[in-house]
């Protein structure tokens, strides 16, 4: 692959809710590889970010690159989201399949996957996640780490090049918030190139190439993880760290 | 409950009946012992089969013109949602009977001035009718259905790469017929009930039957007493079986 080709590249994009703008003015390249955590304020736009990034979100302005496809039709945006996995804060499996039905949906209706192909590729990414056992259960009788898990595992099994992760550990309990992490660190460490949007610092300092501060829409401070914590440049983003690291 | 609530109605006009006329009260009617009391069950009962066949096909196109209606009405694009909304808000306001003689009455008219020259019979009058009057409800019911599912959901198969059909059919409608099939059921009753009206048009239905007998015999308590049981029996025989539906289907989520 060139020097010059990127995972994502996102030029000047701009997004409104009505009269509220949810995104000012983003520049933002992604290296293949690289691994990038955002973390900053609730209703600093991180979410809304990554969201136009797979077009979950419609951005009003701005141009949006995802492994030299550019984002302009409905055509394009299948494209990109067939490179692009997505793992969301509230799990969102489907409730009414089971586990192994839920990781085979995609490759078998989207992709045309056959059914023994399908699920012989689930059980690979199931085992990769840990819980190989759970795979004819249904969602529901799975613990949130689990369920999470579960999330990643059905993105991989897409074999997505780019992964995104919108606070994945923020609605699970405390104990299980590690299990959860402990896959993303595997993946990192396999060299996918990802997105997280995260609270999670402690994780952020071993996974992540670039730390991205946001607030109000805008992106305020980028670098690397030591320099970050160390010693932020912005006021604001000093701040932010000091009230989430103090406990 | 509907067992005991049948059994009290029944008492109740019993009753009534015996007192508005003393010693009038005209079972003979209606009595299977008698060969006109026979004749005249029998040709009020043949009007189950028109009955439920009206109910059955106008249900059936009221549920897919229902959904044809409710899908673009969740669209994000105004120009397939406000169709929808238009079309929904019109046929709600229209009366079930003036729509029945619109239809019975004008519509072939209107079709005859841009040269389709089709006669509308009652039967099939009556079935558009309730057909289309009904399909604004039904329309409103997927439509609530599928907006109970959950956004994320939605979310979840495009990031799996399903586009929005196998969207539809693989992840939220099998969410959302559990909550869509007992106010459909419930809508279904609606139709049979209000089949009756297609009696105005010489629809030889239930209503129609007992109507026309009612003239000849001038028998309309016990006559209508029977009306309303044949539509009490249908209905109930009707909600079981959507119990029983629910039940297999699991859209029962209290237990």
């Amino acid at each position: 692959m060139s020097n010059k080709s990127k995972a994502i590249e996102i030029h000047a994009l701009n997004k409104w809710y009505g009269s509220y703008q949810a995104l000012k003015d983003i520049n933002l390249t992604v290296d293949h590889g690289e691994r990038i955590v955002v973390c900053g304020p609730s209703g600093s736009g991180k979410s809304t970010l990554i969201r136009c990034v797979n077009s979950l979100e419609v951005h009003d302005s701005g141009q949006i690159i995802v492994d030299e496809i550019e984002m302009k039709d409905d055509e394009s945006i299948h494209e990109i989201r067939s490179e692009v996995g997505m793992v969301f804060q509230q799990f969102n499996l489907f409730p009414h399949l089971t586990i192994l039905q839920n990781l085979t949906l995609g490759p078998i209706k989207a992709r045309g996957m056959s059914k023994v192909d399908a699920e012989e590729r689930a059980m690979r990414y199931l085992e990769r996640v840990r819980i190989p056992d759970q795979a004819h259960k249904k969602p529901s009788e799975l613990s949130g780490g689990q369920q999470q898990r579960v999330a990643i595992a059905r993105s991989l099994c897409m074999e997505p090049k780019i992964m995104l992760f919108d606070e994945p550990t923020s609605a699970l309990d405390p104990e299980m918030i590690s299990e959860v992490l402990d896959v993303i660190v595997d993946l990192a460490e396999d060299g996918m190139t990802m997105i997280c949007v995260t609270h999670e610092m402690g994780f952020a300092r071993r996974a992540a190439d670039r730390m991205i501060f946001m607030d109000h829409g805008e992106i305020i401070e980028t670098g690397k993880p030591e320099e970050f914590f160390e010693a932020p440049k912005s006021e604001r983003c000093r701040k932010f760290l000091s009230q989430i690291l103090q406990h | 409950m509907t067992l005991k609530t049948s059994i009290a109605l029944a008492c109740i006009l019993f009753v009534a009946g015996c007192s508005a006329a003393p010693g009038a009260w005209g079972w003979y009617v209606i009595d299977p012992r008698t060969t006109s009391g026979y004749n005249n069950i029998r040709f009020l009962l043949n009007g189950f089969g028109a009955t439920i066949l009206l109910s059955l096909i106008a249900a059936s196109l009221s549920m897919v013109i229902g959904l044809l209606v409710a899908l673009p009405g969740m669209s994000s694009n105004r120009w397939l949602r406000y169709p929808s909304r238009i079309y929904i808000e019109f046929i709600r306001a229209i009366p079930l009977l003036p729509m029945l003689f619109w239809v019975f009455y004008g519509l072939p008219v209107v079709l005859k001035s841009i040269g389709i020259s089709v006669s509308i019979d009652a039967f099939w009058g009556a079935i558009i009718t309730l057909a289309i009057s009904d399909s604004a409800f039904t329309a409103e019911i997927y439509r609530a259905g599928i907006q109970s599912i959950n956004k994320g959901q939605t979310e979840a198969a495009k990031t799996v790469g399903l586009n929005y059909a196998q969207t539809m059919r693989y992840v939220v409608m099998p969410q959302a017929i559990k909550r869509i099939l007992p106010p459909l059921a419930n809508q279904f009753i609606y139709i049979v009930k209000m089949s009756a009206f297609a009696s105005v048009i010489g629809m030889q239905e239930l209503t129609r039957r007992a109507n026309e007998l009612v003239v000849t015999e001038y028998r309309p308590l016990e006559i209508y007493s029977l009306l309303i049981l044949e539509y009490l029996v249908l209905v109930l025989i009707i909600s079981f079986f959507v119990r029983w539906l629910e039940r297999k289907m699991g859209s029962d989520e209290s237990k």
